[in-house]
């Protein structure tokens, strides 16, 4: 049955890691801070997958079901900040291009 | 008697009153209590005396609970009355009384009046805390306190252009200051070597002292309180703030500058006696400074142009006088010099300031002349002081100085002749004083037109205080002439203040009428000198200075201590803090200790803030090949 | 209610005004007034409560009251929720309840913004400062220690003057930096000891080989002399005092726990060290009372030479501490009482004068007591205080501490002792230098200067604010037995463990009853 399952977390996995890598390229490439928001979801997402997976190799543990239900949750709260927070500095900046957003830096 | 603590706190109230509502309520309100209470002091003081005289050993001690409590220190609040402390607190009501009185007169036109008797009562009561005080800490409290009045009453007219007062009263405060933390030292000197810092106490444990222990520290303590005492009394080399101290108010300088507060260090070295005399190398300091500043001052005095001047020199001059007694164990002649010259210099200076307020404030000597004729008043009173002081035969003065100057013979003749060579000195000026005061003619026709004898409040206060300088002479005459020093037998039980080892005071040795007659011929020649240098106006004595230069510069500008002091202390003393700050706190501690480290943080954070490019991908791109760096070193 | 009170009173003088201040700060700015008046208000009711306290006798000895539970835990250590009342802080709080009501009536109108929150922040280190005097758990302690730090950084930060950034960010890196090193060396005895109680960790202490102890007590000694402060860590101070002339009267509130805290935890805790080091604190004490004093004898603004004074001041209280004798702690508890008043009646004159003139620099100054008769009486009271002339309370601290001092057993008291009291000179040089340069002489005709502009004399509610303060110097001055009859019992009991020789008296003081034949020649 492991053996059986095994093929299919090697599945899972391999689309996990591709909506990883098609997450941090989004990061890495665009320079829109709103692609860039979309990227790190698909990273977060991708460890999703990657989560139910494995527990559903280890025998369909329930509590991971239940965290990530609440990750999911989290994470809607987070993305309603985040675009908050993207349109309060398109306001005040009136872009959103991160490189010229970088007033953190001395 | 149990009145007795109203005689320092009637003044206090006096005080309080004149302070808070003086202003408010008008002259006569300032006058009733500024004087009344003043003259109430008096009465209760006049009462307690007698009551001391019928107590058994002359003796009262009246406690009033404790002052200070800590772990095994304690100071109770008490008065001790005997002959001795009911001497000065009749000197300093009835003295003080009178030139309270005198004030009315004198200030009665300045603005501040109510404020000048607020300050004046407050010293009464510190004089009187001072004499009255049962322990050491409590006379400090009299002791900083008048040096408190006169630093206030110094710097009275403190909006004086030229900023005169305000420099005198600083002066006198840190001078004073000086000396003071030499019986700061003295006390706890004495309270380490018997535990107890209640004169009475430390007297008759002074007593049981073996010699074998502890008399570094008596000797030390002696010392210091001597420091003190040539600060309060103006001695060698603390002497410079009272001359400078004449910028107050003249009924001030009469009564605190000349009368009562100056005499504070005799005061305390004769209630300590038994102590001074267990320690012999005090002693002899005391009589040597004595000795020298009764010299030295009256040296000065005798080119000094300012009135006021001459009687302060004169002043330090006399105190080294009683100094000179006491150093030579003579307590009582020493006190008792205090006594006569509370009453003739109190006069001198009211005198001078009856002349200063008749010239509308002109002080220089050189400006006045002929007054005899305009204030007799004034000018018969002032011939009796000068009487006094040049100790003219039969004068107080003659019997009070006349017994100092055979006990310095009987300590050393050294002794002796300078203090006849400062007499000699003390007729000369007193003579040039007079006679360019009150004889000749008047040198500045304006003032004299306008000169006039003052008001009755000022001139009865003149004839009481020459009444007593003349009948001071009853307490006590040399024994060479046929008299009785009774003020001795009077002053014993605080003398010896049941202490054994009291040495009695030996009389024998010297021929005392000789000695007397040799002092008292030099001065009554020096006298006549002094008299007929000036009766003809200021040629002889011009002459006489353009004839040498030198030490008519030299006297004139007091040797120069004052500048020289400046530049050697004051000046380096600024320097040296300047340095510590700037040096040491700008430089050291906040410029290498606090700021360079504050430095060297900013700029690693400046360093490290070159990896901060503020773009995201960036930071994303080094968080990832950060990661896979830890995967390969995990995995490995 | 009252039931509560009786059982909870300390608690109450500990956090009312925190309460109170949080309150303060929710007040919109355009309230400010409104929050001011509240802030008065019920500070002086706080303080007004605290005078509750004078009901116990504060020279009996023991805790007049005492609240103990256990709090929390830390890595198996208890701390505990431990606010005690005795003697020996009994009259600190009071005056600390007293000086916040005063500080606001006396600078009302000195601020120029945000007062509200200035208020609210001051009821805060109220908090912060009753409770490290209450305190007798030390951590407990070293968490009200600490959380003095912040109002007072926002106070210097920001109604500071020109360099209020530098000084506050220097005040707070000097005393932090300090602390940290001392709590290092506070949990190391607490894991010895087990808990955070003092008796205990005194215990633990004594079992610990002399090195440690000696280690241990250079490391309470870091955090206490910058607090204190004393040469060379004082430089936070000139420049916090002269950077913040209001907020300088809260710094001066708590820079007497230095002294407070010494006496109360560090000697009882390492008495041995304590002893061994009193040569070494005696040395910087002398260092700090002359170096103090020669730096302000030559200060040009009126708000550093305030601070040097300071400076000197402290110098005293150490080297009363240092002398372990019950005589020159007790002056040394006395004097950190008259440091609260003086120094504050000083500084809130010197903010009065700078309300009014717009500066401090004393040579802008001169003739000022023609204009302001009732401010130059005041001043000179305090002067007189500062200087230690006797009838005010300067003199009975620096008396005592002297005589502490030089009665002590050490080798190093006559000597110390002698060095101090050039400090007691200098003193009224400096002091009486500014008095003459700022109120005395002719008046600066220099029509920008700080005399022209000296409109009027004091308010009324100028005056009601240093009424007090001046009635507390006289009241000290001459009638010290209540202050130092509660402190007696309780300094004893402190110093009991440190090993101070035997005082120095010469025999004849233990006996008096020598037959006089005795004597020889």
């Amino acid at each position: 049955m492991a053996d059986l399952l095994s093929g299919a977390l090697q599945g899972y996995l391999a689309v996990a890691l591709l909506l990883f890598v098609v997450g941090l390229a989004t990061v890495l490439l665009r320079r829109t801070l709103l692609m860039q928001f979309m990227g790190v979801e698909l990273m977060l997402n991708a460890a999703n997958v990657a989560l139910l997976a494995f527990a559903r190799w280890r025998g369909g543990d329930v509590q991971a079901t239940v965290f990530y239900l609440m990750i999911i949750a989290v994470a809607a709260c987070e993305a309603a900040v985040g675009l908050a927070l993207v349109i309060g500095l398109h306001r005040l900046r009136g872009t959103t291009d991160a490189d010229r957003t970088a007033s953190l830096k001395q | 008697m149990h009145s007795a603590w109203l005689i320092p706190v009637l003044p206090l109230l006096g005080f309080l009153f004149n302070l808070l509502l003086g202003k408010r309520l008008g002259k006569k309100a300032v006058t009733a209590a500024g004087v009344g209470t003043v003259a109430l002091s008096f009465v209760l003081a006049c009462v307690l005396f007698l009551a001391m005289l019928h107590a058994p050993g002359h003796r009262l001690e009246l406690s009033y609970g404790d002052w200070l409590d800590a772990g095994s220190f304690s100071v109770p609040l008490g008065f001790v009355i005997d002959p001795l402390s009911g001497l000065m607190m009749l000197v300093i009501t009835g003295i003080g009384f009178l030139i309270h009185l005198y004030s009315v007169g004198y200030m009665g036109e300045d603005g501040g009046y109510a404020r000048y008797f607020a300050y004046m009562n407050l010293f009464v009561f510190f004089m009187l805390t001072l004499v009255m005080g049962s322990s050491l800490p409590l006379m400090f409290v009299g002791w900083e306190g008048v040096g408190l009045c006169s630093y206030l009453l110094i710097g009275y007219d403190y909006a004086q252009a030229d900023d005169v007062p305000a420099t005198a009263g600083l002066k006198a405060f840190i001078y004073n200051r000086v000396g003071d933390l030499g019986v700061l030292m003295g006390m706890l000197a004495l309270f380490a070597a018997f535990g107890t810092l209640t004169i009475g106490d430390i007297l008759v444990k002074a007593g049981h002292f073996g010699p074998q222990v502890g008399f570094g520290l008596l000797t030390f303590a002696t010392l210091m309180f001597f420091l003190g005492c040539t600060g309060k009394s103006a001695q060698l080399p603390l002497y410079l703030w009272l001359p400078d101290a004449m910028a107050g108010p003249t009924p001030v300088s009469a009564l605190i500058h000349a009368a009562t507060m100056v005499t504070s260090g005799i005061y305390l070295v004769v209630r300590m006696a038994p102590l001074f005399q267990m320690t012999p190398v005090t002693m002899t300091v005391i009589a040597w400074v004595g000795g020298l500043t009764a010299l030295f001052a009256a040296t000065i005095a005798i080119v000094q142009k300012d009135i006021k001047r001459v009687l302060a020199y004169s002043t330090v001059s006399q105190l080294g006088y009683m100094f000179l007694g006491l150093g030579a164990a003579g307590f009582a002649a020493g006190f008792f010099h205090v006594f006569t010259h509370a009453w003739f210099k109190a006069l001198l200076f009211l005198g001078a300031g009856s002349v200063i307020h008749a010239l509308h404030h002109e002080q220089n000597l050189m400006k006045m002349g002929g007054l005899w004729k305009k204030m007799p008043v004034t000018g018969w009173t002032m011939l009796i002081a000068t009487a006094c002081i040049i100790g003219f035969p039969g004068t107080s003065g003659f019997a009070s100085k006349d017994e100092i100057l055979y006990l310095a013979y009987l300590k050393s003749p050294v002794l002796y002749w300078m203090g006849v060579a400062g007499a000699c000195c003390t007729a000369f000026y007193m003579l040039r004083l007079f006679t360019l005061a009150f004889l000749g003619e008047p040198r500045d026709a304006h003032a004299f037109e306008h000169a006039h004898e003052s008001p009755v409040t000022m001139t009865a206060p003149l004839v009481v205080l020459a009444v007593g300088a003349l009948g001071a002479v009853a307490f006590g005459w040399p024994v060479a002439f046929g008299g009785s020093f009774r003020i001795e037998a009077f002053l014993e039980p605080s003398v010896s203040y049941g202490a054994t080892s009291a040495e009695a005071v030996v009389h024998h040795g010297g021929n005392p009428a000789m000695l007397a007659g040799i002092s008292t011929v030099l001065a009554l020649a020096f006298a006549w000198w002094g008299w007929s240098s000036y009766k003809g106006g200021l040629a002889v004595a011009e002459a006489r200075a353009a004839k040498w230069p030198f030490l008519h510069r030299l006297l004139e500008n007091k040797y120069f201590v004052d500048e020289g002091l400046a530049y050697a202390l004051v000046a380096p003393l600024r320097w040296f803090g300047n340095l510590l700050w700037k040096l040491f706190d700008v430089i050291f501690i906040d410029g290498i200790g606090v700021n360079l480290p504050g430095a060297l943080t900013r700029v690693a954070g400046d360093f490290t803030a070159l990896f901060q490019t503020g773009r995201v991908r960036n930071y994303v791109l080094t968080m990832g090949l950060g990661a896979l760096l830890l995967l390969y070193v995990f995995l490995k | 209610m009252s039931l509560w009170m009786s059982t909870h009173f300390l608690s109450f003088l500990v956090f009312a005004p925190a309460a109170a201040g949080l309150l303060l700060l929710a007040f919109p700015e355009r309230q400010a007034r409104l929050a001011k008046l509240l802030g008065l208000l019920l500070s002086f009711s706080i303080f007004c409560v605290g005078l509750r306290g004078l009901s116990l006798t504060p020279d009996a000895g023991g805790w007049l009251f005492l609240e103990h539970r256990a709090w929390f835990s830390v890595a198996g250590l208890p701390v505990d929720y431990r606010l005690g009342l005795d003697g020996l802080n009994f009259w600190l709080v009071l005056l600390t309840a007293l000086l916040v009501p005063v500080t606001m009536l006396a600078t009302w109108n000195s601020l120029k913004r945000r007062e509200g929150v200035f208020a609210g922040l001051l009821l805060l280190l109220e908090t912060g400062v009753l409770g490290a005097l209450l305190s007798q758990d030390m951590l407990f302690f070293y968490l009200f220690w600490e959380g003095m730090l912040i109002p007072t950084y926002f106070m210097i930060g920001v109604w500071g003057g020109e360099d209020r950034r530098y000084a506050a960010n220097k005040y707070f890196l000097y005393l932090a930096s300090g602390s940290l090193v001392w709590l290092v060396g506070l949990l190391y005895l607490a894991a010895k000891a087990g808990s955070f109680a003092p008796e205990l960790m005194a215990q633990a202490a004594s079992q610990l080989p002399f090195h440690a102890q000696a280690w241990l007590f250079l490391a309470f000694l870091l955090a206490f002399a910058i607090k204190f402060p004393l040469f060379p860590l004082h430089t936070w101070m000139p420049d916090a005092y002269a950077q913040a002339p209001v907020a300088a009267v809260p710094v001066g509130m708590l820079v007497k726990l230095g002294g407070y805290g010494f006496l109360r935890f560090v000697i009882p805790i390492l008495p041995a060290a304590a002893a061994h080091y009193s040569k070494t604190l005696a040395v910087l004490a002398v260092i700090a009372i002359v170096y103090g004093a020669l730096v302000a004898l030559v200060q040009r603004d009126l708000k550093k030479l305030v601070a040097y004074s300071s400076l000197s001041h402290m110098g005293f209280v150490l080297l009363g501490l240092a002398s372990l004798s019950v005589i020159g702690a007790q002056g040394a508890v006395l004097q950190l009482v008259n440091l609260g008043i003086g120094t504050t009646a000083i500084f809130l004159m010197t903010g009065m004068l700078e309300d009014r003139a717009g500066t401090t620099m004393i040579a802008d100054f001169g003739g000022a007591a023609s204009r302001m008769p009732v401010l130059t009486g005041f001043w000179i009271l305090a002067a007189m205080a500062s200087i230690g002339l006797p009838l005010t309370n300067g003199f009975v601290g620096e008396f005592l501490i002297l005589n502490g001092a030089f009665t002590s057993g050490f080798d190093w008291g006559r000597a110390a002792a002698c060095f101090a009291t050039l400090g007691v000179l200098l003193g009224a040089a400096y002091m009486l230098w500014a008095t003459k340069r700022v109120f005395w002489g002719p008046e600066n005709p220099d029509a920008d200067g700080g005399t022209a502009k000296l409109s009027s004399d004091l308010s009324l509610r100028e005056i009601a604010a240093l009424a007090p303060l001046a009635a507390l110097i006289l009241w000290i001055g001459v009638h010290p037995r209540p202050f130092l009859s509660a402190s007696e019992r309780p300094v004893a009991r402190l110093l009991s463990d440190a090993q101070a020789p035997a005082p120095r008296l010469a025999p004849a003081a233990s006996a008096p009853t020598h037959a006089p034949t005795e004597v020889h020649e």
